[in-house]
This record gives C-alpha cells, sequence and structure tokens, in this order.
C-alpha cells in the first residue's frame, strides 16, 4: 500500500463504555486505514461495535460514559484525534471528515430549512460570504441531484421524501469537499429502488471528488455493489480484512463464510431450500469468552480456539483472526469440527 | 376452490381537516385488488414503503375493515361478519408482525401472553396449558425457561420467535406474516426463515409473506404479487420471475437489488423519481411518472390482464 495515498489511519482502537455492571469494550483493538478515493466497508451484525468505531473517530460519544484507550490511535492530518483537543476536532467535523446517518428522518433539524442546515456548515469552515453560501449550497443540492434546487432550498425536511432527506444529508456532508464521508448505513431505511439513486449517487461523487467512504452496514449486497475493500467485525473485533472480490470469493474466516451464505440468493433457483444458519447469537460484551470470540458458533472449534484467542494476521492483501482459516494457501485443511 | 379469494378489495383511510373536521382527502392505501390464495400454497406480496402491502394484509384479517370488496376464507364471505360470528375466524387466521419490539406486550411474562388467547378460544384444557405452551415454545426453539420471562429479556431473533409460537399456539390454518425478518440481522433472518418453513410444512400451513425485500420473498415464496401504489401491477410464479416478469416496474425492482458477487457488478438499474403520494395518486397506470416506457395510452389505467395461466400483468406496452 502506499503510504502517501493514506487518508486516514486507525491503530489500536478500543472504545469502552462504563455501565452499571462495569467497564464494556465495545471496539477492542481495532486497526485500519483507509486511502484517497477508495471505499472501506465495514460489515457486522448490530452489537459488533461497527458504529462505535466511526463514532469514535469522530469523537461523537459521549464523554461522561466512554473512552478511548490510552493507545488507541486515529492518525489524520499529522494529528492523533483519538486525543486531539475538542477545538481541533471542531475543524475537522464536518469540515474535513464529514458524516451521514442512517436515519436521515431524525439526523436533520426539523425547525430550520434545508438551506439554514447546509449554510451553517458553510458558516463555520469556509470564508465564503452569505451570497457566496446561498449559492455553494444551490450547487450542492443539484450535485446530489435535487430537482428545482432553488425551490427546494427554501423547504423543511418533512417536505422532502425519506430519499431526499438523505441526498440533503448528503450535500450537508459534501459541502465543505470533505477529504474522508463516514456512511453509517446510509440505505438502510431506504426503499431498494431510491437505495439504488443513492448508492449510485455515492459512487459517482467519490469519482468526482476522490473522497475517501468509510461504508458502515450490514448488508452484504451494498457491500458487493460499492466498496473496494471490506472489514468485518465480530463481537468488537476485527475478524477478517481483505479486497471486496477476495473477501468474497475466498472468505477465510468461518464467520464471513457463513455470514455470505446465509442471505437469500437472487436467480440462483434455491427456491424453498433450507438456508444454511449460523447457530446461536453473538455473546454478550459483558460475558466474552477467554478464546476466540466466535466458538460457540463455529463448526471448527477445537481446543486451541477455546484456550486462545487468535491474532490477526499481518498480511495486507488479507488479515484474519482465526485458528483454522478457511481457503488459505499457507495452511493446511481445517480440522473437523468438534 | 381456493383457501381465500380476495375480490376488488379497496381500502380508503379518510384524512379530516379543516374547521369542521371534514372528510377533506382519501388516502388511497388499498385500491381495488383480487387475489386468491390456495390451500398449503405461500404468496409473496412485495413492494416499496407506502405501496400498501400491509394494509392489504392487514385487511385480510380484518384488523382494517374494508372500504369495499369482498374477502372469502374457505367459502365464507368475511368481509362483514359481525364480532361474534368472526371469533372463530380470528383463530384460524393469525398474523406476525414486523417489529419483534412493539408487538409484544411488555409487561406480560411470555407465559401470560400466550395462556390469554390459547384459553380465550380453548384450545387445551386449563390442566394441560403449561406443558402445550412447553411444548409451542420447543417448537420455536425457545428453553422452557422461557416462560417465565419478559419480552425485553430476548434479543429480536428470540422475540419474532415468540411472535411466531404466539400465532402458532392458536392453531391456526393461515398466517399473514408481515416483514418477519426485515428488523432482523442477515444470520438471524436465516434462521427465522427456516424456522417458518418447517412449520409450514409441519402444520400445514398456509401463508401469506409480505416483505420489501423480492431477494427473501423469491427464496420462500411459490407466487409473488407485486404492488404499487394500492395496485396489483404483477402477479407471476417465483420460479418464473427472472425470466418472465415483464412489468416495467418488477423489473425496476430486480434491478434494484444489490448484486452477490461483486465481481459481476454492474451499474445498478435506477429508477427515477419518488413513489407518488397515495393522498392524490395519477388517475392512469399508477406507475406512469417513474416508468422509461410509458406512452399516450398509460394515462388510461392498465387492466390487469391474464399474461398466460400463471401470470398476470397490468402494462399496456407489453
Amino acid at each position: 500500500m502506499n503510504d502517501t495515498n493514506t487518508i486516514l489511519r486507525v491503530n489500536h482502537l478500543s472504545t469502552c463504555f462504563k455501565t452499571d455492571r462495569g467497564v464494556v469494550t465495545a471496539v477492542d483493538d481495532v486497526s485500519f486505514e483507509v486511502e484517497r478515493g477508495e471505499t472501506l466497508g465495514i460489515v457486522g451484525e448490530s452489537g459488533c461495535g461497527k458504529t462505535v468505531t466511526s463514532k469514535s473517530i469522530m469523537r461523537l460519544l459521549p464523554e461522561q460514559i466512554s473512552f478511548l484507550k490510552p493507545e488507541s490511535e486515529v492518525l489524520f492530518g499529522g494529528v492523533n484525534l483519538a486525543f486531539a483537543p475538542e477545538k481541533h476536532m471542531r475543524t475537522v467535523r464536518g469540515n474535513k471528515i464529514a458524516m451521514i446517518f442512517q436515519e436521515p428522518m431524525t439526523s436533520l433539524n426539523p425547525v430550520f430549512t434545508v438551506g439554514w442546515q447546509i449554510d451553517e456548515a458553510l458558516k463555520y469552515h469556509t470564508t465564503l460570504d452569505r451570497g457566496g453560501r446561498n449559492k455553494r449550497a444551490i450547487e450542492m443540492l443539484e450535485l446530489v441531484e435535487i430537482p428545482n434546487p432553488v425551490e427546494r432550498i427554501d423547504e423543511y425536511p418533512h417536505q422532502l421524501s425519506g430519499g431526499m432527506r438523505q441526498r440533503v444529508m448528503i450535500a450537508i456532508a459534501l459541502c465543505c469537499e470533505p477529504d474522508v464521508l463516514i456512511a453509517d448505513e446510509p440505505t438502510t431505511a431506504l426503499d431498494v429502488t431510491i437505495q439504488a439513486q443513492i448508492l449510485r449517487l455515492m459512487n459517482d461523487l467519490k469519482d468526482r471528488l476522490g473522497t475517501a467512504i468509510i461504508l458502515i452496514t450490514h448488508d452484504l449486497g451494498v457491500v458487493a455493489q460499492v466498496c473496494d475493500r471490506v472489514m468485518v467485525m465480530y463481537a468488537g473485533r476485527a475478524i477478517e480484512e481483505a479486497e471486496v472480490v477476495e473477501l468474497f470469493h475466498r472468505p477465510q474466516h468461518p464467520y464471513t463464510k457463513a455470514l455470505l451464505e446465509s442471505i437469500p440468493k437472487s436467480g440462483r433457483r434455491e427456491h424453498g431450500r433450507r438456508l444454511p444458519t449460523i447457530d446461536g447469537m453473538v455473546p454478550s460484551l459483558f460475558d466474552l469468552p477467554v478464546g476466540c470470540r466466535f466458538q460457540d458458533r463455529c463448526g471448527f472449534r477445537d481446543q486451541l480456539c477455546i484456550d486462545q484467542e487468535p491474532v490477526l494476521t499481518t498480511d495486507p492483501e488479507h488479515r484474519v483472526r482465526c485458528h483454522h482459516p478457511l481457503n488459505s494457501p499457507a495452511s493446511s485443511d481445517p480440522v473437523d469440527g468438534v | 376452490m381456493p383457501l381465500l379469494q380476495v375480490t376488488d378489495l379497496v381500502k380508503h383511510f379518510p384524512v379530516r381537516g379543516g374547521v369542521l373536521n371534514r372528510v377533506i382527502a382519501n388516502v388511497h392505501a388499498v385500491n381495488g385488488v383480487s387475489f386468491s390464495v390456495a390451500r398449503g400454497e405461500t404468496l409473496g406480496i412485495v413492494g416499496e414503503s407506502g405501496c400498501g402491502k400491509s394494509t392489504l394484509g392487514k385487511a385480510i384479517l380484518r384488523l382494517h375493515d374494508a372500504t369495499s370488496g369482498k374477502i372469502a376464507y374457505d367459502g365464507t364471505d368475511i368481509t362483514s361478519l359481525k364480532h361474534r360470528d368472526m371469533i372463530p375466524f380470528r383463530r384460524r387466521l393469525q398474523i406476525i408482525f414486523q417489529d419483534p419490539y412493539s408487538s409484544l406486550n411488555p409487561r406480560m411474562t411470555v407465559k401470560a401472553m400466550l395462556r390469554e388467547a390459547i384459553r380465550f378460544h380453548e384450545i387445551v384444557p386449563n390442566t394441560e396449558l403449561d406443558t402445550y405452551i412447553k411444548s409451542m415454545l420447543a417448537k420455536v426453539g425457545l428453553p422452557d425457561d422461557a416462560m417465565n420471562k419478559f419480552p425485553h429479556e430476548f434479543s429480536g431473533g428470540q422475540r419474532q420467535r415468540l411472535g411466531i409460537a404466539r400465532a402458532l399456539a392458536l392453531k391456526p390454518e393461515f398466517i399473514v406474516a408481515d416483514e418477519p425478518v426485515s428488523a432482523l440481522d442477515v444470520s438471524i433472518q436465516a434462521q427465522v426463515l427456516n424456522l417458518l418453513m418447517d412449520l409450514k410444512d409441519e402444520f400445514g400451513l398456509t401463508l401469506i409473506f409480505i416483505s420489501h425485500d423480492l431477494k427473501v420473498i423469491e427464496h420462500f415464496c411459490d407466487r409473488v404479487l407485486v404492488m404499487y401504489l394500492g395496485h396489483i401491477v404483477e402477479e407471476i410464479r417465483c420460479e418464473d420471475l427472472l425470466d418472465e416478469a415483464r412489468h416495467p416496474y418488477t423489473q425496476a425492482l430486480l434491478g434494484a437489488n444489490p448484486i452477490n458477487d461483486p465481481a459481476d457488478r454492474r451499474p445498478l438499474a435506477v429508477l427515477e423519481g419518488d413513489v407518488p403520494s397515495p393522498f392524490d395518486p395519477p388517475s392512469g397506470c399508477p406507475f406512469v411518472s417513474r416508468c422509461s416506457i410509458a406512452v399516450e395510452k398509460c394515462q388510461t389505467m392498465p387492466p390487469l390482464e391474464q399474461h398466460s395461466d400463471s401470470h398476470r400483468l397490468a402494462c399496456w406496452e407489453r
């Protein structure tokens, strides 16, 4: 990987929450990097820590109940954002790193017009005067393909459809031309035809503006469609990371493989057949096993998996956290299930 | 004879407003749909939010009263049955809701919840209640001790299993499953789909499966109704879906499905625009405003016509 191209690097990120039942580590020693113009997918099921990862990068978690472990590093523009002063974060947030959220209904302010909300970001982060900002806001709405932007700019969020609101969110996020865009489940609340519109839009904008995108999703179809590289998370750990085709064709972690198999496939004439499933549930973060966190649901478990948690391999092409990785040229065949 | 026969079902919701609180508009949720379901069949209903699929599902169970039209179940017209006469049908027709978080009473234990309905419909004698409830929980893969727990003590997937147990406990023949797996994670979704498939075989159920996800429908159902703005635009066997679907909207839904394999990435076939408002639906074909092949004629409503034996289609151009 070319080092100069790396725009954001996360090292050993660990995010903990203080709860009534003690401290839980929601994100546990996660490291990854994003290059300019690249889309990195972070995939996992609810509670795996994918959203906490993104909020940790943006430092959006409440400080009263959460903290980052001291070894955590979020390197961006030569500064470790993990422990940067709030004043510095304000120059980064919404400017250099922007975020769009899952619920366009709740993340827009209902009492201000769309134009006002785009203007707010521009006011803080640019030196444009009022006329210039207004012009820029209209340009942004045009960029995200909202019809009649001159009229739409004076409308309130409730006057827009779900897809339109998500477009407005993207316009707000992109108006300062950020280097990194974090999209947290941007299409989960949308219908499939609208989802297709938004995914196409994000791809176009990435190509045009060269923004790096971190796309957080649980939908592997979305990942297949837009991501260049994928990191799979499970119970707070990064368990596998590879280029997207490599991951889909040669998953090495049994969890990734099972996840890929459990989605109904279109057009494969598998009608009425039972879907392969992953039995059981994700372990509670309060009660994590000593060894591999996937052991209870894994068909390849042996004593080693129970005694010792595997470490993430360092191969830059394909990282995996498993004692018995599948499809791996380096290892022998996996041990049969216990 | 089909088990369920729906004829010209219409459901409008009045919108009141103004000083006198008069009806100022109608939301045209379901706009004259006709279809039938054979015993033992699984019928899928697919469409985007606001297309009327959930309203249709609830209207069949008389959870909404239809504005007009007829619902015949097992030879009996249940459209306007009185409450008392409806009771036996309430047992035979059950529903599983989308959101396992809001469809279970948070103040009732699992046992109390299941017991209420089982006693009312006198499914088993009181002395056998506990054993019966346990056997139902076992059927959906929940442990015995689940009986004395409250809904918040379960995960999403387990709650959906409870919802299924609640429906099954009344020994129904017919179940409407309204987006039963949409709120669940993928790995749990597969577990619940498999469970439904097993139970359907074991109890000989007839199912209507409502979903916005065409991939799930294609996998799970025998036949599918594609709905748009309160109308059925196409009805087709799931196995023919990929090759023979003709309606531009069905094709758009198929095209908007994200792919399975990143290696054959292609630009998504994107349908422009949004679903029109059901307050003021277009007078002609409901899909006309987003259709790429629309012509003059589409300003009038195309009828849902038999295209072949198992295929109905409402489009002038195909």
